[in-house]
């Protein structure tokens, strides 16, 4: 009874977030502001691909540019949250009627903001609008204190709930019995995968069970979200450096705290080795202590954001393979190419979770290992593994 | 110019270590079919390091 309620409780929620969002989903019309010639086609496609690739304050489905050379744009407003000189303010983005060059101002609260280039910035006492600079930077704004809705933020939340949603009802079910149903039992094996190829062959036997909470909610927070990225919203969770250098701290942080006494011994005062090999190898095994993070940080984040570039990139060939082929064959291409490039985007979407779980796995493996004792025990069973070894070469 | 030169040096070592890598692991599961999903990850963690390091100097390099 209580496990069929949920559900609905839970997407009646849901939905009525998300038609909350639709009904700001709305038409703006800002007046083209360059009406010298064409648009350059070659800039406009790499200004929508990286900003695409940026975060963002709305939710930008589409835009066209109508008859009448006005720029329609449509897609979703997401709330926006600063802490600015005056105290709080809140106001939907669609205030600012997609504009992110800084044009539209927006008075709010005794402050006025503008948005460029998807940051907010809070103008100065007296300023009308936004002056650039040499450097390119603003000279009479400042970034407020900025606790937006942004794009990533808005997909964070969605893949948390979705997590606890899925894995609390499936964590309830085994109080009652021990085979879960319904989506539960797609997400068991992944469980017991992760589990029984990820964490007990790395960490060991006696140790995973303790670090399984974590290598379990980044696999699928990772994972979730990168799928999410291949929906037409325009996710790009894991895309943003913060967030991949976020899960990356939590790696390091944990590394550290569960080191043994081996482990900071082999980084400090290696064993076995020369006193001046010893002191030669301090900076080498604590950069190395630093590089592990760091490659796991950029591998998640250079993966996702290739991934995005090349769809992005495929796609805009309708554009501009037009001319040499036609409208229906660039078009044709294009889907061709993508939907190529998307399947492997599913599968590099998993490959990027696994390896991120399995190198967090094996980093904290190297930190909690029983050095001295594998050492004895290796050097035993060696010995018996060559008499036997030597027995079966003569047989 | 030369970032793009540079990213071109990336990519032929890069695959060139993908290469050997995916070359031996094939080697190794055709000697020892058996052992194959053990290569197999093995073979997809190396990747990944190789990867890493190369995706690193591709974004420092831009």
């Amino acid at each position: 009874m209580k496990i069929t309620s949920l559900p609905i409780h839970f997407l009646a929620v849901i939905s009525f977030l998300l038609c909350g969002s639709l009904v700001n989903a709305q038409e703006h019309s800002v007046a083209e502001a360059n009406d010298e010639g064409p648009v350059n086609t070659q800039q406009e496609i790499t200004d929508y691909t990286n900003h695409h690739l940026k975060d963002s304050h709305d939710f930008h489905l589409f835009s066209y540019q109508a008859s009448d050379g006005e720029r329609h744009s449509w897609g979703f407003s997401l709330p926006i949250i600063l802490w600015a000189s005056n105290g709080p303010v809140a106001f939907m983005s669609s205030e600012f009627h997609h504009d992110i060059d800084g044009e539209v101002v927006v008075e709010k609260g005794g402050s006025r903001f503008v948005n460029l280039h998807d940051k907010i910035y809070e103008l100065e006492e007296g300023a009308d609008s936004i002056v650039i600079g040499e450097d390119h930077h603003p000279e009479n704004a400042h970034k407020p204190f900025d606790l937006s809705i942004t794009k990533s933020v808005f997909g964070i939340l969605l893949v948390g709930l979705l997590l606890l949603f899925w894995f609390g009802s499936l964590g309830k079910q085994y109080k009652k019995k021990n085979i879960p149903t319904g989506f539960g039992r797609a997400l068991e094996p992944l469980v017991i995968y992760v589990r029984d190829e990820i964490a007990r062959p790395n960490i060991g036997e006696h140790k995973y069970r303790k670090y399984m909470s974590f290598l379990l909610t980044v696999f699928f927070f990772i994972w979730v979200s990168n799928l999410l990225g291949m929906t037409p919203f325009g996710f790009n969770i894991t895309g943003q450096i913060a967030v991949t250098v976020c899960l990356a701290l939590f790696t390091f942080f944990i590394v550290q705290f569960s080191g043994n006494k081996d482990y900071w011994k082999h980084i400090f005062w290696m064993p076995d080795v020369p006193v001046i090999m010893k002191i030669i190898l301090i900076p080498i095994e604590v950069l190395g202590m630093l590089t592990k993070p760091f490659s796991l940080l950029i591998r998640l984040f250079a993966n996702i954001t290739a991934g995005h570039v090349v769809v992005m990139g495929l796609i805009a060939l309708m554009i501009t393979l037009k001319a040499q082929f036609g409208a229906v064959g660039s078009t044709g291409l294009s889907l061709v190419l993508t939907l190529f490039i998307s399947v492997i985007e599913i599968l590099v979407a998993f490959l990027q979770a696994f390896i991120f779980t399995m190198l967090s796995a094996l980093f904290i493996g190297m930190a909690v290992a029983e050095h001295d004792h594998h050492h004895e025990h290796d050097a035993e069973g060696h010995d018996i593994d060559d008499v036997e070894d030597v027995r079966e070469s003569f047989v | 110019m030369y970032n793009l030169i540079g990213a071109g040096l990336i990519v032929i070592g890069g695959g060139i270590g993908l290469g050997q890598i995916g070359g031996k692991a094939m080697e190794g599961i055709a000697r020892q079919p058996e052992a194959a999903g053990k290569i197999q990850t093995a073979m997809i963690i190396i990747g990944a390091l190789l990867e890493g390091l190369a995706f690193g100097a591709l974004i420092l390099g831009k």
